[in-house]
């Protein structure tokens, strides 16, 4: 590909692109993202690479290997096109079979097709997946034809014609009443109109100003952020570069986890290229418009999630976040008017551009429009990443698309914002994704992690849990979250291990509101969510670690034990041997010393009756 | 230590303010912790107070001031990892490594960490030794997974 130099190059390049890829006799496409390569996909790309090769067949063969396609679970996801055929859950020993069968002999594998739980079906078109069936995959669809590491293919797919859109025939200021008439909101939590940022940040004073996109993807149970980096980079890019343009703005960074390296890695290479073919530097396209972008990778503390903390530590000083009285749209990143928006706030950019504000805001809700990717996570059958438009109700999330529970469990509870959100409890799954829906349900959208529990999950352990997290990552800067997160955490470990008294609820209570109260950022204001919004739902369980000393799933470990059932067991013995305590006694019946036992669970493991269980 | 390498890091660094923790980040990945030496060089380097240095190395969980064992084992606490039984994960590699997390074995064989999500939720829990993902963990198969790796490791040190 030749730099483009003028705004008509680009079509040019994209005819190009296109008629070599319409001349591609058979496509495969693999999925390499974080939870592909987790699950073996590396090994996978290096068997099919010998195997075309000793077949003669790489000439004929195109492989292109994607980001994260969404149905994480059943990584590596291959997909043979035109059979049009998905497998899942590949393995090397599959592929010369996958060869012979589908890319030479044109059939389905069907061994390797995916299978309905619900309906027992075998499933072979992408398509007709269930789990994709009732997305609307606006964002996320598109890593299944775009190799990440190849601008050819983004261009190909109409990537970069919303930025020449723009450069061409749109002031900034269109720009912005574009993105109003949208509707579109910050995705990374906080939900503020977008356009409004974008209009701050261009009127605030000063000559140099910045954009910044946060991919400090910090929520755990989250991963939306990195599935879009990983897999589509350019697109977040392009939509930086629209959105510098609106605000007047030469430079932006992208600040990334440190935890997410295949992000990181990605990213710099789509910026090499974007370099390479003009489409960053001086004069891009031949307009006016000069932009940069350089990345910065984040060290590990959950608070440079937080705008301020995030441009203090891209100042390179340590991530504290500062009082927010003056807005960072006038006084952000060195001092200067800064817009940040979250990964897909800004992946959103050039659909809206190119398909028009209307055609955005026709999906959704009346305050919330678009689509949302979440991270459906937890106790469910599919797990993975789901993009639905805003509006659609957890019930159909965590069922129609996730299959609802595992093994024939209960789900009792849906965790929805990371550690600022809250639980929801199954009784209220007809609340729709909708920012106001959420937050007056004591929830939150947040970025978009959900993490499904069933009756095995305990509610107090569940928000120990986030108060755990949120005390380690507390910066320490305000007294009231430093201290406050410490003593609230102290008496939920009272309740999980059997001290608790009723009259604690009660400073707890206390401790929450003051918390929320005296804190400068989000972290320190939203702590006491996860313990209130498990107070107001699951009180009786509560009250069971309280008043009986009892854990009603078996989670907390003073209150918990493991038991062997009598009637169940079968007298084999095996625990016995797993068990590395000698915590197993061999009466009459195999029975469990208590005194003994470390609740390692190999026992439980160990047995194939499932005669063994923790209450 | 390379001081090539040390070198080769500190060049043509300081254009951006980020860069200081960018360079923290190579020489820990370099090193696998940062020494004294290394904060004392990125000091003069940056011509930044040794404590500035000290404050970032230290707030920042991305770092380590101690050695590290030659096999890095993380646990996974994210809240899909959680709900899906990490406490135990950790329990079971500190009963095997009789270490906690942050911590280095007596034999320099292992250190342990924990993470606050990978971002690899579907697959939790999940357990990453040297840097090789281990989803859909079990007390049983993380003992066996360690059991492997100690053994590997005795077999180099042995030969060395």
């Amino acid at each position: 590909m030749s730099r483009l130099v003028e705004v008509s190059d680009l079509a040019s390049c994209r005819e190009g692109l296109t008629r070599e890829r319409s001349a591609w006799p058979i496509r495969v496409t693999l999925s390499g993202g974080t939870c592909g390569e987790a699950s073996g996909s590396t090994g996978v790309l290096k068997a099919l690479t010998t195997q075309l090769h000793k077949d003669g067949l790489a000439e004929k063969v195109h492989v292109r290997v994607t980001g994260c396609q969404g149905f994480c679970q059943e990584e590596p996801l291959l997909i043979v096109e035109p059979l049009d055929v998905l497998y899942c859950n590949v393995k090397s020993e599959d592929v010369s079979e996958i060869v012979r069968e589908s890319l030479v002999n044109g059939r389905v594998v069907e061994r390797l097709c995916f299978v309905d739980g619900a309906s027992g079906r075998t499933v072979q078109r992408p398509a007709d997946l269930p789990f994709f069936a009732k997305q609307d995959r606006e964002l996320i669809g598109h890593n299944q034809s775009i190799d990440p590491c190849d601008i050819g293919d983004y261009i190909a797919n109409g990537g970069y014609s919303a930025l020449a859109h723009v450069l061409t025939s749109m002031s900034p200021e269109a720009v912005i009443e574009e993105i109003r008439a949208s509707g579109l909101r910050g995705r990374g939590g906080g939900g503020y109109p977008t356009a409004r940022k974008w209009e701050q940040c261009r009127e605030a004073s000063g000559q140099e100003r910045y954009v910044i996109c946060n991919a400090d993807e910090g929520d755990p149970g989250a991963y939306m952020d990195r599935g879009l980096l990983e897999g589509n980079p350019h697109s977040i890019l392009e939509g930086m570069m629209i959105g510098a343009y609106a605000i007047g703005s030469n430079q932006g960074y992208v600040y990334v986890r440190n935890e997410y390296p295949l992000a990181v890695a990605h990213t710099r290479e789509a910026i090499e290229q974007a370099w390479d073919l003009g489409l960053l530097g001086e004069r891009i396209l031949g307009t006016d418009f000069s932009f940069d972008v350089k990345v910065a990778r984040g060290a590990g503390a959950f608070v440079c999630g937080e705008s301020t903390a995030l441009m203090a530590s891209l100042e390179g000083q340590v991530g504290e976040p500062r009082s927010k009285d003056i807005h960072t749209v006038e006084r952000g990143y060195l001092d200067r008017p800064t817009a940040l928006n979250n990964v897909e706030t800004w992946a959103n950019v050039p659909r809206i551009i190119s398909n028009g504000s209307a055609w955005f805001a026709g999906k959704g809700t009346d305050q919330s429009k678009g689509t949302k990717i979440f991270a459906l996570t937890g106790h469910v059958k599919n797990t993975g990443l789901v993009e639905v438009e805003m509006g659609t109700t957890l019930r159909e999330i965590i069922f129609d698309i996730g299959g609802g529970p595992q093994n024939g469990k209960q789900i009792k509870a849906v965790q929805t914002g990371g550690p600022s959100g809250g639980c929801l409890p199954a009784a209220l799954f007809a609340l729709p994704v909708d920012y106001e829906a959420l937050s007056a349900a004591g929830s939150m959208m947040g970025s978009g992690g959900m993490v499904v529990m069933d009756d095995s999950a305990c509610m107090v352990d569940v928000a120990r849990y986030f108060l755990k997290f949120l005390k380690d990552e507390s910066c320490g800067k305000c007294v009231p979250c430093r201290v406050g997160t410490d003593r609230m955490l102290e008496i939920l470990a009272d309740f999980a291990e059997g001290r608790g008294t009723m009259e604690q609820l009660d400073t707890l209570k206390d401790l929450a509101w003051a918390v929320g109260a005296g804190s400068l950022c989000a972290l320190g204001k939203t702590a006491p969510n996860p313990v209130l919004s498990t107070l107001r739902y699951f009180h009786d369980e509560y009250e069971a670690h309280i008043r009986d000393r009892r854990c009603p799933a078996g989670v907390c470990r003073a209150l918990a034990r493991y038991v062997i059932d009598p009637d169940l067991c079968a007298d084999c013995g095996q625990c016995v041997e797993a068990c590395p305590h000698g915590a197993i006694l061999e009466a009459d019946v195999y029975q469990i010393d208590q005194t003994l036992c470390e609740q390692c669970g190999l026992c439980a493991e160990t047995c194939v009756v499932g005669a063994i269980s923790r209450v | 230590m390379e001081l090539s390498n040390v070198d080769t890091i500190l060049e043509n660094r300081g254009a951006e303010p980020f860069d200081i923790i960018e360079v923290l980040q190579d020489l820990q990945g370099l090193h696998g912790y940062l020494p004294e030496e290394l904060l004392c060089r990125v000091s003069e380097s940056f011509a930044v107070p040794l404590i500035e240095v000290f404050r970032l190395a230290s707030f920042y969980r991305a770092f380590s001031l101690k050695p590290r064992g030659r096999h890095l084992v993380t646990v996974c606490l994210g809240t899909a990892c959680h709900v899906r039984g990490a406490p135990r994960m950790l329990d079971e590699v500190v009963a095997q490594l009789d270490v906690e997390p942050g911590e280095t074995t007596e034999d320099r064989a292992f250190t342990l960490e924990t993470v606050n999500c990978l971002g690899a939720c579907a697959l939790g829990p999940i357990v990453v030794i040297d840097g090789e993902y281990h989803g859909d963990m079990s007390p049983g198969k993380l003992r066996a997974l360690l059991g492997a790796v100690r053994d590997g490791d005795q077999a180099v040190v042995a030969s060395v």
